[in-house]
């Protein structure tokens, strides 16, 4: 029998038409599988079993009366606890949301719900979408399904995970400085973070506006490129969002698997190697290089100086930004409250309870750096280093197509080793944080494991802003070159996890 | 460390202070303005932390001279305007249905005076 939980997204929406498999099996087995690894991996904070079944029989009904159907249809999916689902608890990791049901749906799950994609459940996440790691979850940290004593990443770990752990084909990301793209490359999966505004972020519990974006997270670039197109997206309900075509990242990624690479340059950024960057992720990242050569691409050095700045200027941005989201959290409208005698009082005792310490802190100097006095040298400057950066981006992209470098300096570590140490943890975005700051697309996708420790090492790839099919183009040319070597796709390498009966 | 102030508009004295490490006494004073109730060990945990993180952000200010505009938004965009005409919204009950404590179709909180008010 086949185990359908192994397939990609493509290939179990193809069996689907073919009338190979129903949507209520691929559904079940899913579920099924959730049951048996998800108290190890802990990828899922809630599953909801009957509402993603009663979507699969609804497919698989209007399949068999002869309905046009979505090209996703019946294939299930995890969603990340940030986006608000009607019917299913959302607490974006947190404690202070514990229990809350939200009386509306996200854009994105109003689209996942009309491409008629059974919800498998909620993913686990750092709270409020604050970490690398996972560990900052109020539910308990999401283990790495490739060594269950090491992080999946953050704060998407419950989305890679559930990916790597083959308990979901597809899952939601959002990513405001990595939370996408590092998860993806700590569990040997896809993840991609869109332009800025490309997919509504209407219904996303917000942590940094300027910065947030939601992104499809997958195991191969093919996958990926289907959800990008179902989330992605004009919508009126966010101010933000960019009213134009959604970018056609499956036509992009099929020519990335069926033509080379001939007139494609690639801009290696200088800055994002050396000091700090693992022996084992840099020599998968020069391989994966020469693979593109291989294909026809041309590679060149470009440097972008301003970076060694940009995760000082993230730090700032980020929680001036939080600070001020969070302030909703007030024991008023929705969540948790502790009763004191005062409206005041409540307040600081319900956050003291609801927010965990990496909430704290950054709301903490959030609130510094919003300061009168303060708020010119650090939130002001902070801004100038973004439009440096976006200085220093648009320079490269007149000597390149894209830009790579690896997608996090090392292979993930072990749960607990940076948790009391904030700085160490900031570490992991530092490559990824400059899409960010600038708003361009970002793709991460598996580029093999260290010899060292054998744990999966990622490859970024950036690009302008609105041009987030070049990524698809160039990931899947990538990942095709290499599964030729691998003879398949990374997350088969992955070792098996224990089942329970 | 001088006087912090959150209102934001009182931003016109634009003074570059010196980047001085947070204090023990100063994350208290903005985790009570954040209205976060801090024991003494949350103080004893944070404020190290705290101290060392914002030592390392302040190189921003070394970089970026006067005639670097400041960037807010990372995609050029306008204003987004629509008809000002009546839509389906939440309904009452749906808006209320999250509220820790509600009452005659409004969130119903604690006293809003102290005592000493």
């Amino acid at each position: 029998m086949t185990d359908w939980t192994r397939a990609s997204a493509a290939q179990m929406a193809a069996a689907m038409k073919a009338g190979e498999v129903t949507s209520v099996e691929l559904t079940q087995a899913h579920l099924d599988r959730i049951a048996a690894v998800d108290a190890d991996v802990h990828a899922f904070l809630h599953v909801d079993a009957e509402g993603a079944l009663a979507t699969a029989r609804e497919v698989d009904e209007a399949r068999a009366a002869g309905e046009e159907l979505p090209a996703l249809a019946g294939v299930p999916i995890a969603v990340k606890d940030i986006l608000v689902t009607q019917g299913m608890p959302t607490t974006a990791g947190s404690r202070i949301l514990e229990g809350w049901e939200p009386p509306y749906d996200a854009t994105v799950t109003r689209k996942i719900r009309e491409a008629r994609m059974p919800i498998l459940g909620k993913t686990n996440m750092d709270e409020f979408a604050m970490g690398s790691s996972t560990e900052h979850s109020g539910y308990g940290p999401t283990r790495n399904p490739w060594d269950l004593d090491r992080i999946p990443g953050g704060s998407g770990g419950g989305s890679a995970a559930s990916l790597a752990a083959w308990e979901a084909p597809l899952a939601i990301g959002s990513d405001t400085g990595g939370s996408i793209r590092q998860p993806a490359s700590v569990t040997g999966t896809v993840g991609v973070k869109p332009t800025y505004g490309g997919v509504s972020r209407y219904g996303a519990i917000a942590l940094a506006s300027s910065l947030d974006q939601l992104g499809p997270c997958a195991r191969t670039v093919e996958d990926a490129a289907y959800l990008h197109e179902v989330m992605g997206g004009h919508d009126p309900m966010d101010a933000t969002s960019l009213d134009e075509p959604v970018p056609s990242c499956v036509d992009a990624a099929r020519q990335g698997r069926e033509e080379d690479l001939a007139g494609v340059r690639i801009g290696v950024i200088k800055e994002l190697s050396g000091e700090g960057y693992q022996a084992g992720v840099e020599q998968r990242f020069e391989e994966s290089l020469e693979l593109l050569k291989a294909r026809g691409a041309e590679v060149v050095e470009v440097s972008c100086p301003s970076f060694e700045y940009a995760l000082a200027a993230y730090y700032l941005i980020l929680p001036s930004e939080a600070s001020s989201n969070l302030a909703k959290f007030d024991s008023v409208r929705f969540g948790l409250r502790v009763e004191k005698a005062t409206v005041e009082k409540t307040m600081g005792a319900t956050r003291a309870e609801g927010f965990g310490d990496e909430v704290k802190r950054r709301i903490i100097l959030g609130t510094y750096a919003l300061s009168a006095g303060y708020y010119d040298a650090y939130y002001g400057s902070a801004q100038k280093v973004r439009t440096l950066i976006q200085r220093d981006f648009a320079a490269a992209f007149e000597q390149a197509d894209v830009l790579v470098s690896p997608t996090t300096p090392t292979t993930p570590f072990k749960l607990g080793e940076r948790l009391d140490d904030p700085l160490a943890m900031y570490l992991n975005d530092v490559a990824t944080i400059p899409a960010n700051l600038a708003g361009i697309p970002g793709m991460s996708l598996p580029s093999g494991t260290a010899p060292e420790d054998g744990l999966p090492t990622g490859f970024q790839i950036l690009a302008p802003a609105h041009e987030d099919a070049r990524m698809y183009r160039i990931g899947a040319a990538l990942e095709k070159a290499l599964a030729e070597q691998w003879g398949g796709h990374l997350t088969a390498q992955a070792p098996e996890l224990e089942v329970a009966k | 460390m001088g006087e912090i102030d959150t209102n934001r508009r009182g931003v016109a004295a634009t003074r570059l202070l010196p980047m001085s490490s947070l204090e023990r006494a100063d994350v208290a004073r903005l985790a009570a303005l954040a209205r976060i109730d801090m024991t003494d060990e949350d103080l004893d945990r944070l404020s190290g932390q705290l101290a060392a993180i914002v030592d390392s952000v302040a190189k921003v200010a070394e970089v970026a001279g006067q005639d670097v505009p400041a960037t807010s938004h990372p995609i050029p965009m306008s204003n987004v305007h629509r008809a000002d005409e009546v839509r389906p919204s939440l309904a009452q009950d749906a808006a209320l249905s999250g509220a820790p404590e509600a009452e005659d179709g409004r969130f119903r909180v604690p006293q809003i005076l102290g005592e000493e008010a």
